[in-house]
């Protein structure tokens, strides 16, 4: 099994909803293979600095399935932290 | 002397170096550097994180400088759209405890919470602690942060303990803190004061506080009078409020000016005055956007070999905003100023308008024709802004940028970021 070697920021599509309000909320994350994933709930919604990649905006802590992750709206970006695969040793 | 006040002035540590670095991560820790850019001659140290300062890089020096001193430095070019993004940010924080807040450039701001401390509890220490962490954690930035009575020592005090420092300065340990410290450290005291003060035995803060007003005021003017006001914590300028929902600076406009570093040398009076009357076209353009007039016109230029400033200036008749008097009275002033007939050279020069009024809507004419004259003028130069602005800014050009190609490679129009730089403004 490969390990991560590290994370990178990673622009990813998003479907959201936008209330009258005008309050967001994520509610899928559509990775660049295709791979839909859904999000079940939103934990937390606040500004902050992504320590592993870099970059600052409004930072979803979200719920999918039992793995709880963040999820930054940069506007009109959104970005995850992509764990990079470590290359296999020979 | 109200010594009530909470003043509170946060100033970002290596503003653009720390961003950069917030941004990529793997910069953090190494020797960073913002540079402008070397091939159009902007190559210098715009700011420097503090393992390059460490190691002798200065802000303001030039590239190959830097490199001579930190051979392993990272150069990065400056992303300004970041920058004030980031500005933003930090001020959506601070307008969180206060309205007043008053921006002093990108990466410092005041904030008075005199009268909204109570709704974080009323200490004011908690309130500076909380705004550091609130920037580190949502910027990935760090600020130290200076807390006073006025706004000059709670600029000292955030300057005092860098980076990620908090200082407190109060009437009781004001004299232990500031007087000790290097007079040049006072806002506003620049080189030329120091010079003066320390050629009258002052060297310290404490000493300038404690000198005799008369031989200040003597020696230095008004604005002597002024800086020893500083040093005794006699400032009771307030916090300017500026507008929360543009998060902007609305600072009245004081002046409007542009200026370049030109990407080649200008030897000779010829080259200067086609490129003076580029820079005097966008202020004389800008300020009929802004429906003002101005009446004192300064030209400044910048030597090749010393890279020193200077500048001259002249105050008209009459309020004008037509580009033909402040570009001739501008480019009159500069080449008295330099001369080219004896090998001065310029690397850059700029146009400065201020003493500025509104534009009048009516006008009062002479027996002579000169205001029919100008008032034809005007409304030539609004045509051509007209048109300018329909079709872009390379619709209407003077024939010396078409006789010289290198001139169209100067952008006089570029977006110009109002920065609050005097703290008199």
């Amino acid at each position: 099994m490969r390990g991560i070697a590290g994370r990178e920021k990673r622009y990813v599509e998003v479907v959201s909803d936008t209330s009258p309000e005008g309050t967001v909320t994520p509610l899928s994350i559509i990775w660049d293979t295709g791979v839909r994933y859904q999000i079940d709930q939103v934990l937390d919604r606040r500004q902050a600095h992504s320590l592993k990649t870099g970059g600052t905006g409004i930072r979803y802590t979200v719920r999918v399935g039992s793995t709880t992750t963040h999820l930054w709206y940069e506007g009109p970006r959104w970005f995850v932290e992509a764990k990079v695969a470590a290359m296999p040793e020979w | 002397m109200d010594t009530t006040r909470a003043i509170l002035h946060v100033d970002m540590n290596c503003f653009y170096a720390s961003v950069e670095m917030a941004e990529r991560p793997e910069l953090r820790g190494r020797p960073v550097i913002v540079g402008g850019d070397e091939e159009n001659r902007h190559g210098i140290v715009l700011t420097a994180s503090y393992p390059a300062k460490r190691r002798g890089v200065k802000t303001g020096s030039a590239l190959w400088q830097a490199r001579q001193a930190c051979p392993d430095a990272i150069i990065v070019p400056p992303r300004y759209g970041l920058y004030m993004r980031y500005s933003r940010l930090a001020r959506d924080i601070y307008y969180q405890y206060t309205d007043l807040v008053e921006p002093f450039g990108l990466d410092e701001a005041w904030l008075d919470v005199t009268a909204s401390a109570h709704l974080q509890g009323g200490d004011v220490m908690l309130i500076a602690r909380d705004i550091s962490e609130r920037v580190l954690m949502e910027l990935g930035v760090t600020v130290s942060v200076g807390v006073s009575w006025n706004k000059i020592f709670a600029k000292f005090g955030s300057d005092y303990d860098k980076p990620n420092g908090l200082t407190v300065i109060t009437p009781e340990n004001a004299q232990e803190v500031v007087w000790p410290a290097k007079v040049k450290d006072l806002l506003y005291v620049g080189p030329a004061t120091t010079r003066k003060l320390n050629q009258l035995g002052i060297f310290t803060i404490g000493d300038l506080a404690c000198a005799d007003d008369e031989l200040i005021r003597r020696r230095l003017g008004k604005m002597g009078a002024v800086v020893q006001s500083f040093a005794r914590g006699q400032d009771s300028a307030p916090v300017r409020p500026l507008c929360p929902a543009s998060h902007d600076i609305v600072h009245e406009v004081k002046g409007v000016g542009n200026g370049i570093t030109c990407p080649f040398d200008l030897e000779d009076e010829t080259s200067a005055r086609q490129v003076i009357w580029l820079m005097g076209e966008s202020v004389a353009q800008r300020l009929r956007a802004q429906g003002l007039a101005a009446r004192t016109i300064a030209a400044s230029g910048r030597d090749f070999h010393t890279l020193a400033s200077r500048s001259r200036q002249a105050t008209l008749p009459r309020p004008t905003q037509l580009t033909s008097e402040i570009c001739s009275t501008a480019a009159n002033l500069l080449v008295s100023d330099w001369d080219f007939a004896h090998g001065e050279k310029l690397r850059g020069l700029g146009v400065h308008a201020s003493n500025l009024s509104p534009a009048q809507d009516t006008v009062q004419l002479d027996l002579w024709g000169v205001e029919s004259r100008r008032q034809r003028m005007l409304a030539l130069d609004k045509t051509i802004d007209e048109l300018r602005f329909r079709y872009g800014n390379h619709a209407v050009r003077r024939l010396s940028e078409l006789c010289d190609p290198r001139l169209s490679t100067l952008d006089p129009q570029r977006d110009n970021v109002v920065h609050p730089v005097s703290f008199f403004a």
